[in-house]
């Protein structure tokens, strides 16, 4: 071969553009904290009663929200992977990733319809003599919403685990007459023990780093993770100091869990298989089927209750009212705005990560360069949006009014808070997909745009449909720099939602929390649908 | 001793049908092309497969509707018949106590039958640190543990080199012969029929075509199924 008909530095271009992006942002956010600190003392930090306070609450609640979530998600896997086939089983495993794409502030005004002072759980215990008994505020509203968010997640993460044991373990198991007990300890406990680790991490991450949850129903000082702790100092008390200070605390926390999650690795057990399909032996024990559907019916009532309840008092709320109001339109022009550039730039910088990544992984075989590439991704969970946030407010406030900007600000920030959504949902399978087709688009000159629509497109489209509806998902239901960037000018629905809950215009917050539910998962299914096209199952 | 009386199997496309009679400490071996239905009807005997209509009678008893484990049977497959996180000495301790809960008796029994299949102190090591034939002597230590009446072996050393699947195939031999067990062995090889086997039947489209004495079985010739399967010209 005298020449490469296409020359393969077009591969690395891409990701290189993508990571000076990235570079440049996160730098200039680091630039703003490192000026901003020099002349702290860092020992401050452990002298100041409230500083540790928040940064042990906030391990706490962290901590017991984890072994809440997975401690219920191990049950409920357990349940969903014993039972294969039940009416609504493909409907019910549908309904647990909701939470990924329901707002979070829509999800907790759900929670507080059902678990505040005046809830359904409070009524319902009113019905049968009790006092009522306020627990949300505080600890248990931070726990009950974590759970709420992270028990799905969590069983979604463990449920393939189950699937993945080979049906001729099973074979064994009954040729062997292995009781629930001993499948439990020699079967199943083995195959989890690798994977728990990284599920924990995962879920501890994101309870450690949770804003709007904290936020909306921490109540108090008493209550406070860093993350909020940063948008007070900065919103309310204006001490930059601080602020700075808990950045970098929070910054230094992050890098730690996503250090650990990366040790961990993938060390999996590759279980080999012929493919053989074999139930397990366990199934037709009493006891045992009740228990399972008690878990599955618990988890199906922990989600649905919630979200029906947005549902029914949207309906009720003063829907005329809310819907005349062209405050609502604009916050949801804003948005919607906001979501749809966002999610763009997301993907479009993902593609570009994983273009060179996987250049780099199958045609160079230099994995570990390609892994830290694709690592590049994930910086949003080592420097948390309020962290980033911070970074930028002191960089841009004695150039511009920060403020004007914020639009920009969110835009970006969203971006790269769905990146590593992006990375996962389509890195697997564009590597799949260089695996298979790359020889063979090379023998028949098959390049460029030619590629891209012959090649790429149709069998790409699916994973990323889903990964641009996720992104734009997770963009309109967004309550994190906005609230710090947030102005008259700049609200988003979920500020205005959190604005009129904190207002306790309770009617005016039903009817936008619905028609927040409505645009979420409108704006999810029809980008799925439009750029996915239909799902071939 | 393992009686199938009728037993047939309907799938779309293909319909099973199979009536046998294994005399108590015999070895039968089935032999055939592959999508015959051989390893099929082990899966009957075992319990595996249930039958559309016909009873499974094992030592005089109707156990036509038990669990695989309930059985007086004990089977090895032709690969993954071992826990890949478990060593040899615990895949093998499975087979007396299926939770591992296993008394100081019960240990030297495990290590008698590591010893019986050629594996004496190989018993701490994870079957990726075991060769495909150590592998399957775990498997037959472990049967031999079991204590069940009746061993089902399916193409237990099809992908075993020649010498060795001779060496395992004689281990089973003495075997079955010291523990007086009831063995079908299923095979593509008529050589392994003929080392190991009393009788043989031959199975072809999902049922027993021809059964007799092994060498007889292979000389006759009056079968032209048999005879096409072994590639001889009449």
């Amino acid at each position: 071969m005298a020449e490469r008909s296409e020359p393969l530095m077009h591969r690395f271009a891409p990701g290189v553009l993508v990571m000076a992006l990235l570079a440049m942002i996160v730098g200039a956010a680091f630039f703003g904290l490192l000026r901003e600190s020099t002349g702290l003392e860092p020992g401050l930090l452990w002298d100041d009663i409230y500083l540790r306070r928040v940064v042990v609450f906030t391990l706490w609640q962290a901590f017991l929200s984890t072994l809440l979530s997975l401690g219920l998600a191990l049950p409920v896997a357990r349940a969903l992977a014993r039972r294969q086939r039940f009416p609504g089983r493909s409907l019910l495993l549908r309904l647990l990733g909701l939470p990924l794409v329901v707002p979070t502030i829509v999800a907790v005004f759900g929670i507080v319809a059902i678990y505040g002072q005046t809830g359904l759980m409070n009524r319902l215990a009113a019905g049968l003599g009790f006092e009522p008994v306020q627990y949300l505020y505080g600890l248990g509203g931070i726990l009950i919403a974590h759970v709420f968010f992270n028990l799905p997640l969590a069983v979604r993460l463990l449920l393939p685990a189950w699937q993945s044991v080979p049906g001729e373990s099973w074979r064994l198991a009954a040729q062997l007459g292995m009781s629930s007990r001993d499948i439990l300890c020699l079967v199943e406990w083995p195959m989890l023990r690798p994977l728990l680790p990284q599920v924990a991490t995962l879920v501890f991450m994101l309870c450690f780093t949770s804003f709007a949850v904290v936020l909306t129903l921490g109540g108090g000082p008493a209550s406070t993770t860093i993350e909020v702790a940063i948008y007070q100092a900065l919103r309310f008390d204006f001490d930059l100091g601080r602020a700075t200070l808990l950045a970098l605390l929070q910054l230094i926390c992050c890098a730690t869990l996503v250090a650990a999650v990366q040790a961990m690795g993938k060390h999996h057990l590759v279980n080999p298989t012929e493919g053989r399909v074999q139930p397990r032996p366990d199934l037709d024990h009493v006891p045992g089927r009740l228990f399972d559907f008690a878990c599955i019916g618990l988890v199906l009532v922990s989600t649905l209750l919630p979200l029906g309840a947005v549902v029914t008092s949207g309906l009720v709320g003063p829907l005329a009212q809310v819907l005349a109001d062209p405050q609502l339109w604009n916050s949801a022009a804003l948005s919607l705005g906001i979501a749809l550039t966002s999610s763009a730039l997301a993907v479009l910088a993902g593609v570009g990560i994983l273009i060179t990544s996987r250049e780099l992984r199958i045609n160079r075989r230099r994995t570990g360069l390609a892994e830290a590439t694709e690592l590049c991704g994930s910086l949003i969970l080592v420097i948390p949006p309020l962290v980033l946030g911070t970074g930028f407010f002191i960089v841009l406030r004695p150039l511009v009014n920060v403020f004007t900007w914020s639009p920009l600000l969110i835009v970006v920030v969203n971006a790269l808070m769905g990146l590593p959504y992006v990375m996962r949902v389509l890195g697997p399978p564009m590597t799949r997909v260089t695996q298979q087709h790359e020889r063979l688009c090379a023998s028949l000159d098959i390049r460029g745009w030619d590629r891209l629509r012959m090649v790429e497109w149709p069998l790409l489209r699916q994973p990323a449909g889903l990964s641009l509806a996720l992104c734009a998902a997770l963009s309109t239901g967004d309550l994190g720099v906005v609230a710090l960037f947030g102005s008259q000018d700049v609200t988003t629905l979920p500020l205005l939602l959190y604005q009129r809950l904190a207002g306790y215009q309770m009617g005016e917050a039903a009817v936008t929390a619905l028609f927040l539910l409505t645009l979420s998962l409108l704006l999810f299914g029809g980008i799925e649908r439009l750029i996915g096209g239909r799902a071939h199952d | 001793m393992i009686e199938l009386d009728q037993v047939t199997l309907v799938y779309p496309g293909m319909t099973l049908s199979f009536d046998l009679s294994v005399d108590a400490g015999e070895c039968l071996a089935l032999v055939g092309p592959s999508g015959a239905g051989k390893s099929t009807l082990l899966s009957v005997v075992a319990g595996f497969e249930q039958p559309t209509s016909g009873r499974v009678r094992l030592a005089g008893e109707d156990v036509t509707e038990s669990p695989p484990a309930s059985r007086p049977v004990t089977t090895v497959f032709q690969e993954h018949n071992l826990f890949a996180h478990l060593d040899a000495t615990a895949n093998v301790g499975l087979g007396i106590d299926p939770g591992l809960k296993l008394s100081r008796d019960d240990h030297a029994r495990v290590a008698l039958a590591l010893d019986q299949v050629g594996l004496g102190g190989l018993g701490g090591r994870l079957p990726v640190e075991l060769s495909g034939g150590q592998r399957q002597r775990v498997a037959l230590a472990r049967a031999l543990v079991r204590r069940r009446p009746i061993l089902l072996l399916d193409e237990p050393f099809a992908a075993l080199g020649p010498a060795l699947r001779r060496e395992m195939l004689d281990l089973v031999d003495a075997l079955r012969r010291a523990e007086t067990l009831t063995t079908i062995l299923v095979s593509h090889h008529p050589e392994d029929a003929l080392q190991a086997a009393d009788r043989s039947a031959f199975v072809s489209e999902g049922r027993i075509i021809a059964i007799d004495q092994t060498a007889r079985l292979f000389s006759s010739g009056t079968h032209p199924e048999l005879s096409d399967y072994l590639g001889r010209a009449e």
